[in-house]
């Protein structure tokens, strides 16, 4: 490996903790309910939004009515996002005149962005109006996002308060939903999204609301296309082929769109779904080597600003930095993995007389080339962010493994805004569990027992998506409809539908996008994969949230298993690769690393 | 529920005003003001009228021009209406043999070179719409070039070097040539 990806890795971590620390430190404002974080001009609006919605901003709420507010105001989103899909056609904004989306897209698609995981059955420049990309799609990038942040929130605070109102049992204390959504929203998100949009459009990612632009090319270009009879049905020769025909096109139709805002939202987010099909492959949405390098920044600044805001709410920052080391250890080793795979390009195109040296280029774009698409593509899979600027099925074996792998360990390696962190903590419970059944005394995590309640809790969130992406595909691939998807032959044929489900059911949303997966099997079997993975975590880690903040917080004696020391970052790192990996061995034996055997081992 | 229905609907109203109208529409405010020329695509005019933008890829066939890397596009090449990749996976013999194909077109428009080709031309970029060639391939194309236009080979090289950016602050991204621009500048030479 080249010393330019690893200048590249270290630039990218010094920059990202730099960012991140403040930030970190502002959000821990944003979430506590005293402090005014962005002026009172700010809080005097936020005080109008809580008047007229009804909230009573100083409500504590109790974990199920946080998690049944959570689940309620992202079903509504589901629907608008469903509703406004279907009747885009008599809907403003739409200049090229799209139709409705078919039922079963819209619903898939509805129900992934809701969840943050932004999985795109739909090509986005020839399926989705303005107004649908802008008030559907892009709302809930910030609305995904800021549900995960509040949910990371209230479990922090069922591990800092020490003991809420004196009620015993599960029941009070997480803070409130409505107020830690609108907070997320108006103080961290937006601002941030408006400031990386602009930069954005100064390096050219458009804005714009104008018709799609033909313009007159320097060359008339020809082309065959299958011909089609009046009826709309392919032309066959007497051997009963599809008869082609030739066209010859002298323009070249340039799409338009308010790209940037829904840009900057879809990065700060992690939420991944491109205004276009090529996604952040495409010129207009990732123009340049520098936007590149900034939109993977900001993908991991929110994820690893919040295990700062983690160390200060609950009183210690060595918290946060322990958890900020464990993801930082395992994110660099699958980022050197897949920087590896990605400068070694396909000995199999080397044969054809071309010159490999630059790496795999199949799928990538000029100005990335190797090293900027491999460490995108373990970034946006470390996180779920899931947006691409390399085709991530034309990866090498490996590094298709790497992406694959990271989505499987849970999206806890920086993963998700908030999702990241609920998810890594529960590793982090886990870990000291382990060594609580190893010394034999009740674990405790920041001061807090944990106990039966608590570990049934976090077995449940574990577990359940690795039972949604073994089954998943398992069943895809014993059915026709599910067989029907495959466009690659071979072991990679089965790791596009493994990828799918582990990108479905961690809420991620890349693709080995040769899958045809906008068909009703893939659109239904996904979209429910993407819901019961999002919210058969969430619920969980809110009971775990509240069970916690109804506990005594007890003061660390010297029995006490310290949580910020090298010793518990190995705890935490060996609980997520010895759950994560081990499940998924078998699955991607299969997939991955028999193609990459059968590439570059021949017999 | 009633207690939580209201909260929910008129906050999800609320919040759909500020970030799906408001801001989308103060950021395309800012970007015609500031950046009108970015923000409307980037586009090259030749004699008043656009011929393209700098930021999308064209095909090119003829063998007198540059040509740009293959695209996946369908139904024709560098469709800007469809963008995306082949997706074929590096075991997918299909792989192979569309690159033999474009190997051996490169070698029968210029018989001469026996340069070994650079992958760039010879592999579909990510988008479909891949504005860029790495300096290799546009030094490959360099003699052809030459021939057909009657030119001397290094004034076309000399063209290429004007037209190659380097990483940016020297590390980030490749060095790459922009096709548009370069055939562009051709068809000045005389």
């Amino acid at each position: 490996m080249d010393s330019l990806a690893l200048i590249n890795l270290a630039v990218f971590l010094v920059l990202l903790f730099v960012c991140a620390y403040p930030l970190g430190l502002f959000i821990s404002r944003v979430a506590s309910a005293d402090a005014n974080p962005a002026g009172r001009l700010l809080g005097r609006v936020e005080a109008w939004l809580y008047r007229v919605a009804g909230v009573d901003p100083q409500e504590d709420m109790s974990w199920r009515k946080y998690a049944v507010a959570l689940i309620v105001f992202s079903a509504i989103g589901a629907l608008v996002v469903y509703a406004m899909q279907r009747m885009q056609a008599f809907l403003p904004l739409n200049p090229q005149a799209f139709g409705a989306v078919s039922p079963d897209s819209s619903f898939n698609t509805a129900v992934s962005f809701v969840t943050n995981t932004n999985w795109q059955g739909y090509s986005g420049e020839s399926t989705m109006s303005y107004l649908t990309q802008m008030t559907a799609l892009a709302v809930q990038n910030f609305f995904s996002a800021v549900s995960a942040m509040a949910v990371v929130f209230a479990l922090i605070r069922g591990f800092a308060r020490r003991n809420t109102g004196g009620k015993v049992g599960i029941g009070t204390g997480l803070g409130n939903l409505w107020v830690d959504l609108t907070r997320c929203t108006m103080y961290v998100l937006l601002p941030l999204s408006f400031v990386f949009a602009i930069f954005l459009v100064s390096q050219g990612v458009i804005q714009n609301f104008d018709k799609y632009n033909d313009v007159a090319t320097l060359e008339t270009s020809s082309y065959e296309q299958p011909k089609v009879d009046a009826a709309g049905a392919s032309v066959l020769d007497a051997k009963g082929q599809p008869v082609t025909e030739k066209l010859t096109t002298k323009t070249q139709t340039l799409p338009m769109g308010p790209v940037a805002s829904q840009e900057a939202v879809k990065m700060l987010g992690t939420n991944g779904g491109g205004f276009f099909n090529a996604n952040s492959a495409h010129p207009y949405e990732n123009p340049t080597p520098f936007v590149n390098f900034l939109q993977m920044l900001s993908i991991f600044l929110i994820p690893a600003a919040l295990c700062f805001a983690f160390g200060r709410m609950v009183g210690d920052m060595r918290q946060g930095w322990a958890i900020v080391a464990a993801m930082t250890i395992l994110f660099v080793c699958f980022a050197l993995l897949a920087l590896w795979s990605e400068a070694h390009g396909n000995p199999g195109i080397g044969a054809l007389g071309v010159d490999i040296s630059g790496g795999n280029l199949e799928g990538k774009e000029t100005r990335f080339g190797a090293i900027a698409s491999a460490l995108f593509a373990t970034i946006t899979t470390a996180a779920s962010c899931g947006a691409v600027n390399a085709m991530h099925d034309s990866l090498m074996p490996l590094g298709g493994f790497t992406s694959m792998l990271l989505m499987q360990l849970g999206e806890v390696v920086f993963g998700g805004v908030g999702s990241g962190l609920y998810g890594m903590l529960l590793f982090a419970v886990l870990g000291v569990f382990i060594a609580g059944l190893m010394i034999g005394r009740t674990p405790e995590y920041l001061g807090k027992k944990i106990q039966s309640f608590e570990m049934k809790m976090v077995s449940i969130a574990i577990l359940v998506t690795p039972l949604l992406v073994l089954t998943g595909t398992a069943i895809a691939v014993m059915l026709d409809p599910g067989k029907a998807g495959i466009s690659n032959p071979g072991a990679h044929g089965f790791s596009q539908v493994l990828y799918a489900f582990s990108s479905a059911a961690n809420n991620n949303g890349s693709a080995f996008a040769g899958l045809s997966a906008n068909t009703p099997f893939y659109n239904v079997l996904l979209g429910i994969t993407v819901w019961i993975g999002r919210f058969g975590m969430i619920v969980p880690v809110l009971a775990i949230a509240g069970s916690l903040a109804a506990k005594q917080r007890s003061e660390p004696t010297v029995g006490t298993m310290p949580t910020h020391g090298p010793l518990f970052v190995v705890l935490v790192i060996g609980s997520v690769l010895l759950v994560g990996a081990l499940t998924y061995v078998p699955a991607l034996a299969l997939g991955p690393v028999v193609e990459h055997l059968q590439i570059f081992v021949k017999p | 529920m009633k207690s939580i229905l209201r909260p929910a609907l008129v906050l999800f109203a609320l919040l759909t005003v500020l970030t799906g109208f408001i801001y989308p529409l103060a950021v395309t405010g800012v970007a015609r003001i500031a950046f009108p020329h970015e923000a409307a695509g980037s586009l090259v005019m030749r004699d008043g009228k656009p011929v393209g933008s700098s930021l999308i890829g064209q095909a090119f066939s003829d063998p007198k021009y540059f040509w740009s890397r293959p695209s996946a596009t369908g139904p024709m090449p560098n469709n800007g209406t469809a963008s995306g990749g082949s997706n074929l996976a590096p075991s997918n013999p299909a792989l192979l043999d569309a690159v033999k194909g474009r190997v051996e077109a490169l070698r029968a428009a210029d018989p001469g070179n026996t340069a070994p080709v650079p992958q760039d031309l010879v592999t579909t970029s990510a988008s479909g719409l891949d504005p860029h060639i790495s300096p290799a391939a546009a030094m490959y194309q360099a003699g052809r070039v030459a021939r057909l236009r009657g030119l001397e080979v290094s004034a076309v090289q000399t063209l290429i070097a004007h037209n190659t950016e380097g990483r940016t602050f020297g590390i980030f991204g490749e060095p790459r040539v922009n096709v548009l621009a370069l055939n562009l500048a051709l068809d000045q030479l005389k």
